[in-house]
């Protein structure tokens, strides 16, 4: 029992004990398990309180946030695996309401340092990359295969919904007129051309297109371990890029990608006027403009929806029979060979999976966007998403969402938030003297400019001292607890070599 | 049907100027215990990596049930009914006992992926039963009551009949054990000759057993071929072997003949 707990725990009776309670800690150990865990953080809160109260009056939305997170600890194990889940998605489902009031304090708390909880434009942004970084768990996590070039497919999904369901096509001729086609497409301008299909179909033909190019990007790479395909990967996301921003009619001779400037109008996300008419689901994201329910509401709403298949596919794969060879791969190779399992081919599904989850995500930006820039799909993309997933706990969903929705934040708000609080309460900064191109200025700090350095800083930490990721998985936190699984130089257990 | 299980026919691998296997000629009939021994370096693991399809072989033939398999990737050779075991266990740590054995059926389960991803009944009952058949294959295994273990956590011996287990899953009908008794006591090597014999009986199987020790094959095997250097030196009953001066010249050196 002692084991169990820290050495606050003992410091605390040891102290009690020496005021003069008797025999405090075994008298408390004998109490309901219940009690011993229900207890404990009200008296936490209790001090708290006592101590803050002086100086500030607390947020009745911070206490309400507190209780949930206490019930939820308090509950028993068999209803918490379907309470927190549940409470999880309630509050995303209802974040809009929340963070896009015109009275914030009512629903919503400062949180310290941070500052504001994040905008709806970061939370549908955070959609996306959570979609990514499962994807990219499929294939480093599961499979053990390490990609650095994850960009690729969702630049490649990206480029596949502009093709799609944009304007682009109309300069190509077909019988000596321009494409001109529309199948359940949204807010086309008329007379433009140009191919325009739902975005719902694209989402799908993205992401398969995006699995045919893993499967081509994976066949010559996927003979290579380890590190060699990390370095083969990494020049496949870049050829990618590059063709991205080369492929205009300038090199190509026609006009595949539209050059530096990318492909632009996307048509925006929406159902249609069918589906509006006969289910009320919205014809036209960008029609709405509503205090709460607006484009980036519903495009969050959608990307939520997006994000929570990917999951459920990610899990049923893990657990399907797929997964497990996957994950036999990942544990050793030359066993999993000898069972039966056909490496090229499992590994090449893996990859594709990851790319076909990639690809969704890269149409869903596009048409987030309602443009493609060849900008927005450098190589820093495919190293955040890793960092999501090694800081989430590789292998683990929970975790990778959770790594995901953390750096997305930092990067779109978090850092900025951060600067300002350390400027405003901490530095002898002087906004005049201050020069925003400078990291250190006039006493300031501008955090964002260093942020894939204050990303490294953090992947360095976690690597340091929880290097299985802040949910790991349930193997993987078990390879970190006994050891690592090498190949052996000289197996000194077993008889020698024959 | 032949009588023969696998034939091998000038067999052969060279590692640069090496020859680690020299023109092998060698033959298992079905429903037998064959063993291959040899002193250290003798080629008897490249052998079997030959025959497993993790070597290709420089020259020769691998002919199993009647067909080449010499070549063949890994996968191959244990769709086609070869399972094994290794020398230095490699069972899938992080995994469970019953997922190991899950993952050796790999290849006799069709689950493909969209199925799976939708939970459609014909897969769910594949898996239902293949979960089933893996307890069955622990419990024959004696691992029943270790399901959940992680395999990283069980005692040396389980680990051991772990994988022979994972093997059987794979329905081989020629089971390959790489000095399954290498690290074991003397007990522990008596029992598993004895589950040796129980598993020929029971799953009809045919069984090629690599062995370091010449002791162990002696009781097991109804036929003994021992390499040195690469080349077969003799084959034969245990007491032809055991009595073979060429035998005993590779196992004790020159001046024990005389």
């Amino acid at each position: 029992m002692a084991s169990r707990h820290g050495r606050a725990y003992r410091g605390f009776f040891r102290l009690l004990e020496s005021v003069g309670v008797k025999d405090a800690r075994a008298r408390w150990e004998r109490k309901s398990p219940f009690l011993q865990r229900a207890v404990p953080p009200l008296a936490i809160a209790a001090v708290v309180l006592v101590l803050v109260l002086p100086f500030r009056t607390p947020d009745p939305a911070a206490i309400v946030f507190l209780a949930i997170v206490y019930a939820l600890y308090i509950m028993p194990p068999r209803w918490r695996k379907w309470a927190l889940p549940a409470t999880v998605l309630t509050i995303a489902v209802l974040y809009p309401f929340l963070v896009q009031q015109l009275d914030y304090q009512r629903f919503l708390f400062e949180i310290p340092i941070f500052n504001t909880f994040p905008t709806i434009d970061t939370m549908a942004v955070m959609a996306i990359y959570a979609m990514m970084a499962v994807g990219l768990n499929i294939v480093v996590g599961y499979a053990g295969l390490l990609d650095l070039g994850y960009v690729a497919f969702y630049a490649l999904g990206a480029y596949t919904a502009a093709w799609l369901a944009s304007p682009h096509a109309s300069q190509f001729h077909i019988n000596g007129k321009p494409i001109d086609l529309n199948i359940g497409g949204v807010g086309v301008t008329e007379g433009l051309g140009g191919i325009h299909i739902s975005i719902w179909i694209v989402l799908l033909a993205a992401a398969i297109v995006t699995a045919v190019g893993g499967i081509l990007i994976g066949l010559p790479t996927l003979r290579l371990r380890g590190d060699y395909l990390a370095i083969v990967t990494l020049g496949f996301g870049e050829i990618i890029a590059e063709v991205a921003k080369n492929g205009d009619s300038i090199t190509l001779g026609f006009n595949l990608t539209g050059g530096p400037p990318g492909i632009n109008p996307l048509d925006p996300p929406g159902w249609g006027t069918w589906l509006a008419d006969h289910l009320g689901l919205p014809a036209n994201y960008l029609e709405k403009s509503g205090q709460y329910v607006n484009f980036v509401t519903l495009v969050y709403w959608s990307g939520l929806v997006l994000l929570l298949l990917t999951i459920f596919c990610s899990l049923r794969m893990r657990d399907s029979r797929l997964g497990r060879a996957w994950i036999a791969i990942r544990e050793d190779e030359v066993a999993a060979a000898a069972m039966g399992i056909p490496l090229m081919r499992t590994k090449t599904w893996a990859y594709a999976s990851g790319a076909f989850f990639g690809g969704v995500a890269g149409a869903w930006f596009g048409s987030f966007k309602q443009g493609v820039f060849p900008d927005d799909f450098y190589f820093q993309i495919s190293i955040f998403i890793l960092c999501m997933v090694i800081l989430g706990g590789m292998g683990n969903v929970w975790g990778v969402v959770a790594g995901a929705a953390f750096l997305t934040y930092l990067n779109q708000e978090g850092l900025s938030s951060v600067s300002t609080w350390f400027n405003d309460k901490v530095l002898p900064c002087d906004p005049n003297t201050a020069d925003p191109a400078k990291v250190i200025s006039g006493g300031c700090v501008n955090a964002p400019l260093v942020s894939f350095g204050i990303y490294g800083l953090i992947i360095v930490l976690v690597m340091l001292f929880r290097p299985e990721g802040l949910i790991p998985e349930r193997r993987r936190k078990l390879e970190f607890e006994t050891g690592v699984h090498d190949e052996p130089l000289m197996d000194l257990r077993h008889a020698p070599e024959s | 049907m032949s009588e023969l299980l696998l034939e091998t026919i000038a067999l052969r691998k060279e590692f640069g100027g090496l020859v680690a296997v020299d023109d092998v000629d060698f033959t298992i009939p079905r429903g037998s215990i064959i063993s291959l021994i040899g002193p250290n370096g003798a080629g008897k693991t490249t052998f079997f990596n030959m025959l497993t399809g993790v070597y290709k072989p420089t020259a020769g033939r691998v002919v199993f049930d009647g067909e080449d398999i010499g070549g063949k990737p890994p996968h191959a050779a244990t769709e086609r009914g070869i399972g094994r075991t290794f020398q230095n266990i490699r069972l899938f740590e992080q995994m469970t006992a019953t997922e190991n054995v899950l993952v050796g059926m790999h290849c006799r389960l069709k689950g493909r992926m969209v199925p799976s991803i939708f939970g459609f009944p014909g897969v769910r009952r594949e898996e239902r039963a293949a979960r089933e058949r893996a307890r069955e294959l622990l419990a024959y295994c004696d691992l029943a009551g270790h399901e959940d273990d992680y395999a990283r956590n069980l005692s040396y011996g389980d680990q051991r009949r772990l994988e022979v287990a994972r093997a059987l899953a794979t329905q081989p009908k020629l089971l390959l054990l790489d000095e399954p008794t290498a690290g074991m006591n003397p007990q522990e090597t008596l029992e598993f000759v004895d589950f040796v014999f129980k598993l020929r009986d029971d799953e009809d199987l045919t069984i090629l057993l690599i062995e370091h020790d010449m002791k162990l094959v002696m009781g097991v095997s109804d036929r003994i071929t021992v390499l040195e250097y690469g080349a077969k030196i003799a084959e034969g009953q245990a007491q032809e072997v055991q009595s073979d001066p060429r035998v005993i010249e590779a196992y004790l050196g020159k001046a024990a003949v005389s």
